[in-house]
């Protein structure tokens, strides 16, 4: 699976993107979010506050609990703040 | 007809009203969003989620189009850096009458501030920068339109 980052969250991995082949028990963005955590320790600081963290499934915003079985592309990043 | 554009360049509000007023209709409502002069801010950074913010502007024109029976609607986003003073967003909306183009602007630019995947970052006058915290006044406002 393609993981995205945008703004603080892609300072804090050191990367805009990256890809991951995801164990199978891992079905929803939180469990990934807890697999990826453990990769580096910049993902770990990256992911540590959750209430600050937003996401979208092949580019549709999602919950944690989204199910990602048959997603290709997870995002990654903090609340919006355009306009 | 909906407009959406995502770009480094200058817009110009001028060119930008022109065709909706030719679309037949009676009232052409705009909004411009400039970066405000704030304490030591001398520039902004606007970084994006090409693809994904195209979609969510141009689906955010159409509820509004739906909802208010628009003529049309414009809605320009600029990315990259930004000087203080100058323009970041554009929305204008064409409609028979001034109560639907007023309000379909203003739930435009609400709801963009919300659902558009645009990062904006300080750079201040030191050298500093810093990402903007989104604010919850901004989630009330656009929670207000259901």
């Amino acid at each position: 699976m393609q993981f995205v980052y945008f703004a603080s969250v892609r300072e804090a991995i050191g990367r805009d993107s990256e890809e991951f082949e995801l164990p199978h028990d891992v079905a929803t963005v939180t469990q990934c979010l807890d697999w990826l955590a453990e990769s580096s320790a910049q993902h770990k600081t990256a992911f540590a506050d959750r209430a600050k963290l937003r996401f979208a499934l092949d580019q549709q915003m999602v919950q944690g609990d989204a199910d990602i079985s048959g997603a290709k592309e997870l995002a990654i990043f903090p609340p919006v703040t355009g306009g | 007809m909906i407009t959406v554009r995502v770009q480094t360049e200058f817009f110009d509000v001028g060119a930008e009203l022109t065709p909706l007023e030719k679309l037949g209709g009676g009232a052409v409502a705009s909004f411009t969003g400039i970066a405000r002069q704030d304490g030591d801010v001398v520039a902004i950074e606007l970084e994006h989620f090409p693809g994904m913010t195209e979609a969510s502007l141009r689906k955010l024109a159409e509820q509004a189009t739906e909802r208010w029976n628009l003529l049309g609607a414009t809605v320009i986003h600029r990315i990259g850096r930004i000087e203080v003073g100058e323009s970041i967003v554009f929305v204008a909306t064409c409609s028979d009458h001034r109560a639907e183009a007023l309000a379909a602007c203003s739930y435009l630019i609400d709801r963009l501030k919300t659902d558009a995947p645009f990062w904006k970052k300080e750079h201040r006058e030191d050298g500093r920068a810093d990402w903007v915290e989104a604010k919850a006044s901004d989630n009330a406002r656009a929670e207000d339109w259901g």
